[in-house]
């Protein structure tokens, strides 16, 4: 008989039984660990739990399917993440001034947030005035942004925009460009909100159009973008909304893997070319402080992502396999108490994100818990980075972390769970049919419950909240809180109000009928009108007021946990 | 002592729809036995106080995490115009410390921060529930 003798698998470490004896006699209540993702983990991890084998289908090199081990050959040999922190605060002379010191002091990459009165989809002059530039800038036309942008290279500088559908940011954008004499083909960045499904779910926030609206709006952007904006980069796929709402790590990736698979599945269902698409596509995530199973999530997720894009989608441009990720240091980690502690927080944060490999990273301020960072607390913030890269050398090796028989064992168990997410999404019919039965606003819901109720047991330790607990923290330093020069802010408005006043009522209204016509004709491209709309000096407000009596008002599925 | 549950309002006032605090702390609230209504993000200062006479409730707790406290003394205002000076309100999230004078003169029976636990988010509900209880009876 040629019966073949099964090999045990590998070598069992030869001190393996007397380390247990030992270990259980020294601690024989110990209790299970598990972390975030709820997967138990053991004291030590050995060639039992990782052997080594199938490193060419599993790990390969870097740059090389599946990308295990980074999406480009040289990482941060070849070049360092960007660093692009989040900038936004009062109106739009008042983001000029900061930005220009920004890219004064050597920033690559800028960013743009609105003023949540934007993000609410409306006007400066439709919200009390208290509320206007505290947390963004108040962009509500063409001209606003040519004035944030005065003096800003915005052929050569990649702008990220956070700017959910309908996009006006990028239709604002597009309308200096063209009044500045600068070729759409140059212009870089990203539409970095541009996923509604994790808005509906997760940021309700951004959440402005009716789920298919958003849906239609988002296919046409992609398409705009590809034929007409080649280098800008329409699709973030947004898995930090669901994680900072409460979603495990694990959950996390699944859900916006399976996001994805639902935004490349609509776009190529609408006829656009599946690998123009997942080209220029990129992936936005939080990082906790869960050290290495943050590091096991990016690992796995990439491993996952380049399965899913080559065998399931069926992309054939290796491009489109690659994993591009930005990464936010998590602000749900951070604590009001003892806030300089979170200076240390956000340092263990951006390490699993570097080793997690991300191209892009943003490090929060110290004062995130508080308030609007300050100047003080944002420099910190990239500091922490360039002391991470240049002075701990973490970057000398590309995925230093490989190898662990823990991080490789957690990253094929981080790995399982991501796939049983996406199966049990994929169950339900898809991400966008899971989100509109609810079935995710509850997974997170409930993990978001377990996790507080971990720390309210004390089974999760959060310095100076739950355990070291110092009497008199509030007397800690805390950066003064400053809010927009209400002056100012009222001077904005009055003149937003004036401009309207200003133009032709007739040109005002043919414009919109314009936007309308194309919003119920399923044959033209919703965006290509709010561009045209925004170049013609329609605002902000009015464009999605348009938008939302056509194609419906978000409201997102809000229920409490 | 009554032994009528407390009914709270737990709502969230202004732009920012952040609500993973909001969710939370009603489930804490209704875990305490609490009778517990819940909207939507975005209310405005009119639409807290239309639920408030609507619902009867003896609390309204705020959520606010991106600077939407700026508006609670606003709200404050209205409640005592409608009569309802005597509904606790109870504001929880960030709250930057030289800002939570302004909340307490103008009325807010307490100012929780991040990290607050659920027994004291319950029992300043419940504090709040009793001041009213007491005036209107």
């Amino acid at each position: 008989m040629s019966e073949t003798t099964e090999t045990a698998g590998p070598p069992r470490p030869a001190g393996e039984e007397d380390w247990r004896a030992a270990y259980d006699e020294a601690l024989p209540d110990a209790p299970t660990v598990r972390n975030r993702s709820r997967i138990e983990v053991k004291p030590i991890y050995t060639p039992v739990d990782w052997d080594g084998s199938g490193y060419d289908e599993q790990l390969a090199m870097p740059g090389q399917y599946p990308f295990t081990r980074g999406i480009y050959p040289t990482m941060y040999r070849g070049r360092t993440w960007s660093q692009r922190q989040l900038i936004g605060l009062g109106t739009p002379a008042d983001y000029n001034t900061r930005v220009r010191a920004l890219l004064d002091a050597g920033t690559t990459a800028i960013s743009l947030i609105p003023c949540n009165s934007g993000f609410r989809g409306v006007d400066c002059d439709e919200v009390p005035l208290p509320l206007l530039g505290t947390c963004g800038t108040v962009v509500n036309t063409v001209d606003d942004m040519d004035e944030a942008l005065a003096g800003v290279g915005i052929g050569e500088i990649s702008t990220a925009m956070n700017d959910p559908s309908p996009f006006t940011l990028l239709a604002f954008l597009l309308g200096v460009a063209t009044r500045r004499g600068i070729g759409w083909d140059s212009i870089t960045g990203t539409s970095n909100q541009s996923d509604y499904l994790s808005h509906f779910i997760a940021n309700h926030m951004f959440y402005r159009l009716s789920l298919a609206g958003s849906r239609r709006v988002f296919v046409d952007h992609v398409a705009f973008c590809t034929e007409r904006v080649p280098r800008w980069n329409p699709i973030s796929v947004v898995g930090q909304h669901m994680q900072q709402a409460g979603a495990t790590p694990a959950e996390a990736m699944g859900f916006t893997l399976s996001t994805a698979l639902q935004h490349a599945e609509d776009c190529a269902a609408a006829g656009l070319d599946l690998d123009a698409v997942l080209r220029r596509l990129t992936f936005f995530f939080d990082i906790s402080i869960s050290f290495f199973e943050e590091v096991a999530k990016f690992r796995a997720g990439r491993r996952v992502w380049a399965r899913l894009a080559r065998e399931r989608l069926g992309a054939t441009d290796p491009r489109s396999w690659r994993f591009k990720f930005h990464g936010q240091t998590s602000g749900v980690d951070l604590t009001r108490q003892q806030p300089l502690n979170n200076i240390a927080r956000v340092t263990a944060q951006a390490m699993a994100g570097i080793f997690g490999g991300l191209q892009s990273l943003h490090t929060d301020a110290y004062d995130e818990a508080i308030a609007t960072p300050s100047e003080e607390a944002a420099r910190i913030a990239v500091a922490t980075q360039n002391i991470l890269r240049e002075e701990a050398h973490l970057c000398d090796v590309i995925d230093p972390l490989a190898g662990s028989y823990y991080v490789e064992t957690l990253t094929d168990e981080m790995e399982s769970e991501i796939l049983a997410v996406i199966e049990r999404i994929d169950d339900t019919g898809g991400m966008y049919a899971a989100a509109e039965a609810g079935l995710v606003q509850d997974l997170i819901g409930d993990s978001s419950h377990e996790h507080a109720m971990r720390i309210e047991d004390g089974a999760e330790t959060v310095v100076g909240v739950n355990r070291y607990v110092v009497e008199g923290d509030e007397d800690d330093p805390v950066p003064p809180t400053r809010r927009p020069d209400p002056e100012a802010m009222a001077a904005h408005v009055a003149a937003f109000v004036d401009y309207k006043r200003s133009r032709s009522a007739g040109e005002v209204r043919k414009r919109l009928g314009d936007l309308s016509r194309a919003a119920n004709d399923p044959g033209s491209n919703v965006f290509a009108a709010v561009v045209d709309a925004a170049a013609a000096g329609i605002t902000h407000g009015e464009i999605i007021g348009c938008l939302r009596e056509e194609l419906g008002f978000g409201h997102p599925l809000v229920r409490a946990s | 002592m009554s032994a009528e549950p407390v009914r709270v309002l737990v709502t969230k006032l202004g732009l920012d729809g952040h609500d993973r605090g909001s969710r939370l702390v009603a489930r804490m609230l209704r875990d305490a036995a609490m009778e517990v209504v819940y909207t939507a993000p975005w209310q405005t200062v009119e639409s807290v106080v239309e639920v408030a006479i609507e619902e009867d409730v003896d609390v309204i707790g705020i959520s606010s995490l991106a600077t939407d406290h700026l508006i609670v003394p606003a709200l404050m205002e209205r409640l005592r115009a409608a009569g309802l000076g005597a509904v606790g309100v109870v504001v929880g999230g960030i709250v930057p410390d030289d800002e939570q004078p302004a909340l307490v003169e103008a009325g807010v029976h307490a100012v929780l921060g991040p990290g607050a636990s659920r027994a004291e988010i319950v029992a300043a509900v419940r504090e709040a529930a009793t001041a009213r209880r007491r005036v209107s009876t």
